[in-house]
């Protein structure tokens, strides 16, 4: 028996700044209509907002998936991209390659990979040099 | 105290969503990384920054930010003033250098912790 949930999904292109966040601002503004707690749909909002920022600056493009049931949401990011070698180096605080003009809008703190494994009560993060980085998120509506 | 209390107390011109002015300030926070203040920023802080494009809009809106101050006589781009005004986003911008900002924040009241 299949579970019931809504699901959403976005397509992101890489480099594209002026939507940027926007997934991540319609999936929010879905778990408050739905009533999910303020303090859960926080946490949510950071991942994805994160998880969304990554395929902007680091992917050629992606999609972003929100999967939301009575317990929980899934948030699922897809990209086509470059891929991530080392993903232990990758996950650690600082850790960034973003360019100097990404820099220079705040981006590139090496902060968002660890940001999505604080804010989650599960995560997973596969990637294949070359081909692109799937990430996998889980938040538990209580 | 609310957005509306700290305009009253310090000399910060309001760049946009000037009806949502009644947010409450639980805290602050200083920095002009975003990844930061996602992860660092506690929910109703208000934010200083330099930083004055839509990006730091669209921080404050999924951090449940009460208001941006871009401090130092940094201006704010008018994408991301039109993006505040649609999303609610208070944008307070000043002369004063972040850390008068802070500093007379810290006097009123709002703490970092
Ligand atoms: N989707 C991705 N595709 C390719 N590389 C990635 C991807 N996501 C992360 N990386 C690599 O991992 C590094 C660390 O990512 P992380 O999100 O923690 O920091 P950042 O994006 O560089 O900066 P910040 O998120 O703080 O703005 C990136 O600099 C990049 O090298
Ligand atoms: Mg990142």
């Amino acid at each position: 028996m299949s579970e019931q949930g809504l699901v959403l999904e976005f397509p992101l292109q890489g480099a594209n700044f002026e939507s940027a966040g926007e997934a991540s601002s319609k999936i929010k503004r879905v778990l408050q209509q739905i009533g999910v707690r303020a303090d859960i749909i926080r946490r949510v909002a950071i991942g994805s907002y994160e998880a969304e920022m990554n395929v902007i600056i680091h992917a050629y493009r992606g999609v972003i998936k929100a999967a939301i049931y009575p317990d929980r949401t899934e948030i699922a990011v897809e990209d086509e991209g470059p891929g991530i070698a080392d993903i232990q180096l990758a996950m650690r605080e600082g850790y960034s390659t973003a360019p100097d003009y990404i820099r220079e809008m705040g981006f590139g703190a090496g902060m968002g990979l660890p940001n999505m494994t604080r804010c989650s009560d599960e995560f997973d993060i596969q990637s294949t040099v070359g081909v692109g980085t799937n990430i996998r998120m889980i938040f538990q509506h209580s | 105290m609310t957005v509306a209390d700290i305009i009253k107390a310090l000399p910060l011109t309001v760049i946009a969503a000037a009806g949502e002015l009644s947010k409450p300030v639980e805290g602050g926070y200083v920095s002009d990384l975003l990844s930061n203040v996602m992860g660092f920023a506690k929910a109703n802080s208000v934010w200083i920054t330099m930083q004055g494009h839509q990006n730091v809009v669209a921080v404050a809106s999924l951090a449940n930010l009460s208001a941006v101050i871009i401090a130092g006589g940094a201006s704010p781009e008018a994408d991301a003033v039109k993006k505040a005004e649609a999303e609610g986003v208070v944008l307070l911008a000043t002369d004063l250098p972040a850390f008068e900002v802070a500093g007379q924040l810290y006097g009123l009241g709002v703490r970092g912790l």
